[in-house]
């Protein structure tokens, strides 16, 4: 897949020390609109930190971050969703006690005069997810408790997308789904590229970052080891670039890799 | 790629971008199951609902018919009498309004064991002002307004943003401000009150008619209010109930209002020559305040963030909500909740006491929210659980007194039932998470 001309987000040579630990080394990291980017990476290579940055929750030391071109400066995460970059955290939160609407209109709820505005939420809510084609939940007045994993992580995505945002973050979405669930969410992953935004996948599980990705970001200790089409590259390569930061051709030089480790 | 991956992949995009699905099919995939039309279809759906665990107010209700039965047949003759049942009401007012000011502290999962007594507090304060300094009514019913308020803010911004748990403090506080009501009253004393509007809220009762025509313009009202928001989201096409539940509900209302009024409007005088009947101020003051908490806690932001903030604090404040400020609010709502509580108790009592608010009375208010079904752990419960339970527990309180059992009997029944809503709490609560309600 070839990728568009510009990124939507883009950071150049971010460099991040939490005191005398070099988290970050240089890092490039590129989403395109209309794609599904994964950053993959072993634990501890750095993928919070970079999504921590990306979001405004930590400052980084040096570097530029870009969005749709123009250098920006993010200095907290509300900067970042006014920009309309949305993060799906892994403990999704959402509360249990309230219903879909609810849930998605959270803290920002529409309302006239004093009165809540639940005319105009229920219906946006579900236009939302008519549009994600999200066919699983029965009532959008069901409340979160009662719904499944993947029900839950898809109204946690919705919730992302109804603010108009253009980049969508989703740490781990599958990480504690089963086989079924996680097809529904790989597939709404798919509808949200396919309409335009650009989609930061963070996974462990090589099966969907080769099933969804269109690119394929790859950390290793802090640096970034590859940024290939997913098409390039096959299984047991991504999980070269991830245990040893190199794969034949691909990835950090010997010397560096070597360094780093 | 491998031959396997590949193919996968090519499935997906298939089945995403291949036959992109209309609007007006997905959109029918809610209007499906978005509501039951029908009411067996509500029917059905409430059971689902008690058989998954949330109960609501239903154990409460239950509870209080089957007390008022066991009463009546116990006490044919003094239970159901007029005059029984209007000082039950107002006997039940003061523990409503103070459970009222627990509900949004409980669905904080937060508890404030110093309600009782900060309306005491205030209460004093109120006396002391209208008497010592003779002030009008409505300065003493502000300065004692103040007072709660300030107490509840003193909680609050120490559970907000010193982080010490609520049962500390509130516990702190309990202990305290009966200290503060002794050195406002004097050791020993009371402060009579003998202000008309404020002994008033008691002991006088809304002439017949006009009591007829509240009770009559509330039912009119109600029907209108909830015909005009059922059409209005049949018409957008949203979620809503079944037009005959609507009616049922309806009805309901009148018929409760309407009997009530009648029971009240019955002379109760026990001697001929005058006449005793109305309904009592007390009555219409809770039913005002149970509008508009309900109001508040169910149809503005407000309310909401306290609903999300009790169910995940967390998921709150990444909304952007800022759940001390809410949590601070809560204690500020139940504390000058608490001091009106205080003063419907000064004009029952036509005084107040040192011990005023102290004893069981947060004991029973906790009780009143927690038998009517608000739950112990936050997030879930509403303002009307404080009225219904407030009559669970008036009505324990008022048929065990009319029987003439031992004191020891009242403490004994009263923490049965508490035990009891208690366990039904938790055990709804162990089956929500078990079937995901």
């Amino acid at each position: 897949m070839t990728a568009p001309a510009e990124p939507l987000l883009e950071l150049r040579r971010i460099n991040k020390s939490f005191g005398a630990v070099h988290v970050l080394h240089d890092v490039d990291l590129r989403v395109y609109p209309g794609q599904v980017t994964a950053l993959v990476g072993d634990n501890g290579a750095g993928k919070s930190t970079l999504v921590k940055t990306v979001a405004g929750i930590y400052p980084f030391d040096s570097g530029e971050y870009l969005f749709e071109g123009k250098p920006v400066h993010i200095t907290g995460p509300r900067d970042a969703s006014a920009l309309g970059i949305e993060i799906v955290y892994q403990d999704l939160a959402l509360c249990d006690n309230l219903d879909i609407v609810e849930n998605m209109f959270l803290g920002r709820e529409r309302h006239r005069g004093i009165l809540l505005d639940e005319r105009t939420m229920e219906q946006e809510a579900r236009d939302t997810l008519s549009s994600l084609s999200v066919r699983t939940v029965k009532s959008v007045r069901q409340s979160v408790s009662s719904l499944s994993g993947g029900q839950r992580q898809t109204v946690a995505i919705a919730k992302a997308v109804l603010w108009n945002s253009k980049v969508v973050l989703l740490d781990e979405p599958t990480a504690a789904l089963g086989v079924a669930q996680t097809r529904q969410v790989l597939d709404l992953v798919r509808r949200l590229a396919d309409k335009g935004l650009g989609v930061l996948l963070i996974s462990h599980n090589m099966v969907d970052v080769l099933e969804v990705a269109d690119r394929i970001t790859a950390l290793y200790l802090g640096r970034v080891a590859a940024d290939v089409p997913a098409a390039d590259v096959t299984h047991s390569q991504v999980v070269e670039l991830i245990t040893a930061g190199r794969s034949g051709s691909i990835g950090l030089p010997m010397a560096a890799a070597n360094e780093s480790s | 790629m491998t031959p396997t991956t590949k193919g996968v992949k090519q499935m997906t995009v298939v089945n995403a971008g291949g036959t992109p699905p209309s609007p007006s099919v997905a959109a029918s995939d809610f209007a499906g199951d978005q509501h039951a039309t029908t009411l067996r279809g509500a029917a059905q759906a409430y059971r689902d609902r008690l058989r998954g665990g949330d109960m609501g107010p239903l154990p409460a209700v239950l509870g209080l018919v089957a007390l008022g039965i066991i009463f009546t047949v116990l006490r044919p003759d003094t239970f159901p009498s007029a005059i029984n049942i209007t000082n039950l009401l107002v006997q039940a007012a003061a523990i409503c309004v103070l459970a009222m000011g627990l509900v949004p502290v409980l669905l904080m999962a937060e508890i404030d064991l110093s309600a009782g007594v900060a309306g005491g507090a205030s209460a004093g304060v109120m006396a002391v002002v209208i008497r010592g300094d003779g002030m009008p009514w409505y300065v003493g019913v502000l300065a004692a307004l103040l007072t709660g308020m300030v107490i509840g803010l003193v909680i609050g911004l120490m559970v907000a943003k010193l982080g010490i748990p609520s049962f500390v403090v509130t516990l702190a506080f309990f202990l305290g401000l009966q200290g503060i009501t002794l050195k406002l009253i004097g050791q020993g004393g009371t402060v009579p009150v003998h202000d008309g509007t404020i002994l008033a809220i008691a002991n006088s009762n809304l002439p017949v008619t006009v009591g007829w025509v509240v009770a009559v313009a509330a039912s009119v009202l109600y029907a209108a209010l909830s015909l005009r928001r059922h059409l209005a989201h049949a018409k957008a096409g949203l979620a809503r109930s079944p037009l005959a539940l609507v009616v049922l509900r309806v009805v309901g209302m009148a018929v409760v209002l309407l009997a009530m009024t009648y029971v009240l409007s019955i002379n109760r005088a026990r001697v001929p020559t005058i006449t005793l009947a109305g309904i009592p101020y007390a009555v219409p003051l809770v039913a005002v305040l149970l509008i508009v908490w309900s109001f508040v806690f169910s149809r503005t932001r407000y309310g909401r963030h306290v609903y999300a903030s009790g169910g995940n604090a967390e998921a709150a404040r990444r909304a952007g909500i800022s759940v001390d400020r809410v949590r601070i609010s809560v204690f500020v709502i139940c504390s000058g909740m608490a001091a009106l509580s205080g003063l419907i108790a000064a004009s029952r009592l036509n005084s107040v006491t040192p011990d005023a608010g102290a004893g069981n009375t947060l004991l029973y208010a906790v009780g009143a929210a927690v038998i009517g079904g608000t739950s112990l752990f936050g997030g879930k419960g509403r303002i009307r659980d404080a009225i219904i339970g407030g009559l669970v527990i008036a009505m324990i309180d008022n048929g065990l007194g009319l029987l003439g059992l031992a004191a020891y009997v009242n403490y004994l029944v009263t923490g049965t039932v508490l035990l009891l809503a208690a366990s039904v709490d938790a055990i709804s609560r162990r089956r929500r998470n078990a079937t995901g309600h």
